[in-house]
């Protein structure tokens, strides 16, 4: 019962929203305000991560403006891919994108999925998701704050 | 020597002629009235004679009915599986003597039908002798069954002589003068003999050892019209002959069905050989024909007669349903046997795109046997339930205690008889073939597929017209009067109506809704459809690795392993893992072996130490036959002996 | 049985079919905003079915026709259920044909079908979210069917226009032992069967937590839809139908007028929106509980619905 006292005392945290970016594309079905990202981590340090998580947190809220993350490729738009792509997720990453349905998107988030970033000349790695398939978002930044995600996915969203 | 083509077409031939001779006696028993025969010279001393009336007729019908389908099927089943030429001869033996069952009218004829009937069954489960199986699941059967039939023998002999005749209308017109002991005596001796029959609890056990060892026919044969038999005779001898009994009659049946019905569930939703899953299932559905039964006996003896006619009306046609559902289920089954050689549902799989047709017929069977609307079950349980919802009217204790425990029972069996039949079905035939022995399935033969569309067309009949079933219905419910057959039953019209009470219900109506419903789903989905990119055939998501083996499938015993979890203590599982680690580091998992058994803990509990219990009597006993020429002459004289002081 | 009642029944199915995204909407509106956040909107589910709607058609290699029609079965049964409720008015046309025992028979096909498909599906998610909902349906419908039994016994029939028209003339009846119990095991139920919180977890990205999600894997663009426009149909018609059964005030008669209609639709309307919100707003206080506790939820659930029974035996105010 305390926490209705909470809730009521702490009331709405999240920060208000910014001017909405140009979009850079239409929406990729032509509906505006919807879309369902499929995280993939190729081989990141999780700081993206984190940011992605604050992204959708109750302080940015990202779901807002329509985007969501989904645990199925099949119910994705897209992906959402972080860090640069190792040998090892090579391949899981090219499947977890033909698993998707068209019309699709590819969202590269942080310096190591745009160009390979800190990371780039190591033994284990192929090269940026650039490298292996077309990207049609980046968001650079080591890592990019939740406000610039928030920009990118917006101008996906169209909202 | 295995047979030929001309033989099995014979012997199937025959067998279906038989099922035709049988519907067409049985209808022409339920419209006509009764039919009388007498032969005085064919058994001496006391003769045959035959006695068809509506209730025998609708058993006869139903019996004859399975016989068709099974019969068309056989032909090519048996040329396919190599029968010898005694199970081809036997087979429509057991039909006829099936038939000749409900329509004995005396107990000598009745005992001797009933013999022939266990004696042709037994038979033809030993067809594949051979397999130790069979022989183990043969000597068991041979074993209970003669002892239930021990107990009807029992049962009958102090009818007729409390009844003071033979025939069974002379037994009928004295049942006045039988003591309350007799009949105490009769119905409790019935009970056991013709519910083991039947397959309730707790002698069923003989009922998924031998099902599934006998050939699949054979196994259609006595799932759905054998254990009928069982039934007609608790109808028969305790509610038509013997009249209107005490209210724990009633109750007794009530509880045995209860019991059979959710056991016989429970056991089928976490089996994983598809016969045995479908044998088990027949204890259940013989348990919900008891509870109702039971409850058209219950509500008759405390007067309720027009709710007890719609539970009695229930039963008739779970019965009817229960045979068409069950007669498809197991051909199919044996379809999939013959071109799979495998029973076991861990090992199926992916049969929808090699055998089409049998999925399709699988399909509606286990529609059928899950009780959902569209199925052929579910008019008869729907009827259950009112007949259980509109009976405590008169603030009477037992009904009000028993019809709601009835209702929580009723409900745990269609639950589960749903998870047993998605199992079976969802393993079995859907997604990949988890063995080779799947992956080389072809379609059945024509004419096994033509056997198992008749009986799909009568689970057809049954799911969304049952109306034309209603002037025969009420026939039979009229001649048995002490279970409701004095009042009017349901109404089975385009809507099912009960009279006097409110309630009604139109499968059909239901069925040609849903199709429009679908069909505007369908629409639905259309909406957009012009901005989509061109479908396309994409292979399965794996969560990113290359492929999906069809090991990584879940197979029946992992699918059914949350429900066994749930009922441990009921079921009693036999669990086994073991780890074997690689021989250069314990830390490496080289394999993990899960081994689950699962018996029948009515069979461990209770057969068990009856059996201890004899063999240590009949040691002891042994003592007194040490082989002495003299002792057994002694032993004669003193038996003689006591027969003359007694017989003076 | 008018026309204008079959107007009705026709508005009804229509209302179902707009109002369940808007539905969906709301209780995770309410949800974010007692979490503090923004959230979507109301409007976002029906944003994210146009969405999908337009999207590629996928076959996965392997499936069958099952696995294809799924959706339709469940989308159809859902409808169907919405003909035959009495949710704005009692004179439905169907409302003979089907008593609750047959709209429960009708739901199960529905969890039915989809159980199939994620056994089609071939994949272990498929078999693993389908495995734990037939062990849940199985265990829900001897609740369900109980509760039906004790909402069936004050007005001595099934048939839903009956037990509705009944309670809405005796109102008496809803405070008795009976109809409280049944409430309880209903609600339940409705939890249970609709997979919300503390059942199953509708937004969880952990497969391994998933009951109902894991079925749906493999489910992509208008398929998708159609399945999560039944989900949320679904939980809509179990709503209303709690809402008419227990508080039937406001729903139009056999023979309605137009005004009627017009009452019972606001009145349905706001029902369905308050035990929404009630229902949401819940969510947010309780975690989803472990797989093998819920069996003990719901024998608790049954427990509850067989005492709701006998209460109404022995404690029924005499009807008609």
């Amino acid at each position: 019962m305390t926490w209705i006292g909470k809730i009521g005392r702490v009331g709405r945290i999240v920060e208000p929203a910014d001017e909405a970016p140009d979009a850079t594309a239409a929406p990729p079905t032509g509906v505006t305000g919807s879309l369902q990202l499929r995280h993939v981590d190729c081989g990141s340090c999780n700081g993206c991560e984190l940011e992605i998580a604050a992204a959708f947190s109750s302080v940015y809220d990202a779901e807002r403006f329509g985007a969501r993350v989904v645990a199925s490729p099949r119910h994705a738009d897209g992906l959402l891919a972080t860090g640069v792509v190792t040998r090892n997720m090579h391949q899981p990453l090219l499947n977890t994108l033909k698993s998707v349905p068209e019309p699709r998107v590819v969202i590269a988030v942080g310096d190591c999925a745009c160009n390979g970033g800190a990371f780039a000349q190591g033994y284990g790695v192929v090269g940026s998701v650039a490298d292996v398939m077309p990207v049609d978002v980046e968001v650079p930044g080591c890592p990019p704050t939740p406000q610039q995600i928030i920009a990118a996915l917006r101008t996906v969203t169209g909202r | 020597m295995p047979c030929s083509l001309g033989a099995a077409a014979l012997s199937g031939g025959l067998t279906a002629a038989f099922g035709i001779v049988g519907v067409t006696l049985g209808l022409s028993a339920i419209f006509g009235g009764s039919r009388d025969l007498q032969i005085d010279w064919l058994l001496p001393l006391a003769g045959v004679r035959f006695d068809l009336g509506p209730l025998g007729g609708l058993f006869v019908a139903a019996t004859g009915a399975v016989a068709v389908p099974v019969g068309i099927y056989s032909v090519r089943y048996a040329q396919k599986e190599h029968w010898a030429r005694f199970p081809l001869v036997m087979l429509p033996l057991f039909v006829a003597a099936m038939l000749l069952v409900p329509a004995a009218g005396s107990v000598t004829t009745f005992l001797l039908s009933w013999e022939l009937m266990a004696a042709a069954s037994l038979a033809l489960v030993l067809s594949e002798h051979h397999r130790g199986a069979v022989r183990s699941a043969g000597a068991f059967y041979a074993v209970m069954t003669q002892l239930g039939f021990a107990s009807i023998l029992l049962a009958l002999m102090v009818l007729s002589a409390a009844g003071g005749g033979d025939a069974f209308d002379t037994i009928a017109a004295h049942v006045g003068g039988i003591s309350s002991g007799a009949r105490t005596a009769v119905f409790l001796l019935t009970l056991a003999g013709f519910g083991s029959k039947a397959g309730l609890l707790p002698l069923h056990a003989w009922l998924p050892r031998a099902h599934p060892e006998a050939p699949s026919p054979v196994s259609a044969l006595m799932s759905a019209a054998m254990v009928n038999m069982g039934i007609y005779g608790i109808i028969r001898i305790d509610l038509q002959i013997l009249g209107p009994g005490p209210h724990w009659w009633g109750l007794t049946l009530m509880i045995f069905g209860a019991v059979s019905a959710v056991f016989g569930v429970l056991q089928a939703s976490v089996a994983t050989d598809l016969k045995t899953l479908l044998a088990y299932s027949t204890t259940e559905n013989m348990g919900l024909v008891t509870l109702a039964l039971g409850a058209a006996t219950l509500l008759s003896s405390y007067g309720a007669q027009q709710v007890a006619a719609i539970a009695m009306t229930a039963a008739l046609l779970l019965i009817l349903s229960h045979g068409a559902f069950k007669t498809l289920g197991f051909l199919a089954a044996g379809s999939v046997l013959a071109a799979t050689g495998l029973r076991d549902l861990d090992k199926l799989g992916g049969l929808a795109r090699r055998m089409p047709g049998t999925t399709v017929m699988f399909g509606i069977a286990a529609l059928g046997a899950s009780g959902l609307p569209l199925g052929a079950g579910f008019v008869g349980e729907w009827l259950l339930l009112q007949s259980l919802i509109h009976s405590a009217h008169d603030n009477n204790t037992l009904l009000a205690l028993m019809m709601p425990l009835s209702v929580g029972a009723f409900a745990l069996t269609t639950g589960l008889g749903i998870a047993a039949m998605v199992k079976a079905f969802g393993v079995g035939f859907l997604a990949r073939p988890r063995s080779p022995a799947a992956e080389a399935a072809r379609e059945a033969p024509a004419s096994m597929l033509t056997g198992m569309a008749l009986a799909a067309a009568a689970c057809a009949v049954l799911a969304v017209a049952p109306v034309l079933l209603g002037p025969a219905l009420k026939h039979v419910l009229a001649s048995v009067p002490t279970v409701g057959g004095g009042a009017a039953g349901p109404t089975l019209g385009t809507y099912l109506r009960l009279p006097g009470l409110a309630g009604s219900m139109s499968p059909g109506l239901i069925a040609a809704a849903l199709v429009i419903a679908v069909l505007l789903a369908l629409g639905l989905s259309r909406w957009g459809a012009r901005h989509r990119p061109v479908a396309a055939v994409v292979p399965l998501w794996a969560c990113g690795s290359e492929s999906l083996s069809s090991r990584m499938q879940y197979t029946a015993t992992s699918f059914a392993e949350p429900l066994q979890r749930v009922f441990d203590n009921v079921l009693q599982p036999d669990t086994d893992v073991e780890v074997t680690h690689f021989a250069e580091s314990r830390y490496l998992v080289e394999k993990v072996t899960y081994r689950t058994l699962l018996a029948d803990p009515v069979e461990h509990r209770l057969y068990t130490p009856v059996v201890h219990a004899v063999t240590t009597w009949a040691h002891w006993v042994r003592r007194a036959h040490p082989g002495s020429v003299h002792l057994y002459l002694a032993y004669g004289v003193l038996g003689l002996l006591i027969v003359l002081v007694i017989a003076r | 049985m008018s026309t204008l009642a079959d107007v009705a029944t026709a508005m009804q199915v229509l209302a179902v079919l707009a109002g369940a995204p808007l539905v969906v909407g709301g209780m995770r509106q309410v949800r974010a905003r007692l979490e503090g956040r923004a959230g979507g909107g109301i409007g976002q589910p029906w944003r994210d079915l146009r969405k999908q709607l337009r999207k590629q058609q996928i076959t996965p290699q392997g499936t069958t026709v099952v696995f294809a029609l799924a959706p339709a079965i469940v989308a159809g049964s859902t409808l169907l259920i919405a003909a035959i409720l009495p949710l704005i008015s009692l004179g439905s046309p169907l409302d003979p044909a089907a008593d609750l025992f047959g709209v429960v028979g009708l739901l199960f096909l529905g969890t039915v079908a989809l159980t199939l498909a994620g056994l089609d599906t071939g994949t272990a998610f498929g078999g693993m979210g389908s495995s734990r909902e037939i062990t849940i349906a199985a265990l829900v419908e001897p609740t369900i069917l109980l509760a039906v039994f004790a909402l069936s016994v004050p007005g001595h029939s099934a048939n839903l226009a009956a037990i509705v028209s009944s309670t809405a003339d005796h109102p008496g009846q809803l405070v008795s032992p009976g109809s409280l119990l049944a409430f309880v095991a209903l609600a339940i139920v409705i939890i249970a069967e609709t997979g919300r919180l503390p059942v199953d977890n509708p937004s969880t990205h952990l497969e391994l937590t998933m009951i109902h999600e894991a079925m749906v894997l493999e489910y992509a663009g208008p398929k998708l839809a159609l399945v999560e426009w039944a989900s949320g149909m679904r939980l809509t018609v179990l709503l209303g139908l709690l809402a008419n059964l227990f508080l039937p005030w406001g729903v139009a008669g056999t023979h309605p007028s137009v005004l009627a209609i017009l009452i019972g639709f606001v009145a349905i309307t706001l029902k369905v929106s308050v035990l929404a919100g009630v229902l949401a707003a819940g969510e947010v206080f309780i975690a989803k509980f472990r797989l093998f506790r819920i069996p003990e939820l719901l024998a608790g659930s049954f427990l509850l619905a067989l005492l709701a029974v006998t209460a109404s035996y022995f404690f029924s105010t005499p009807t008609n």
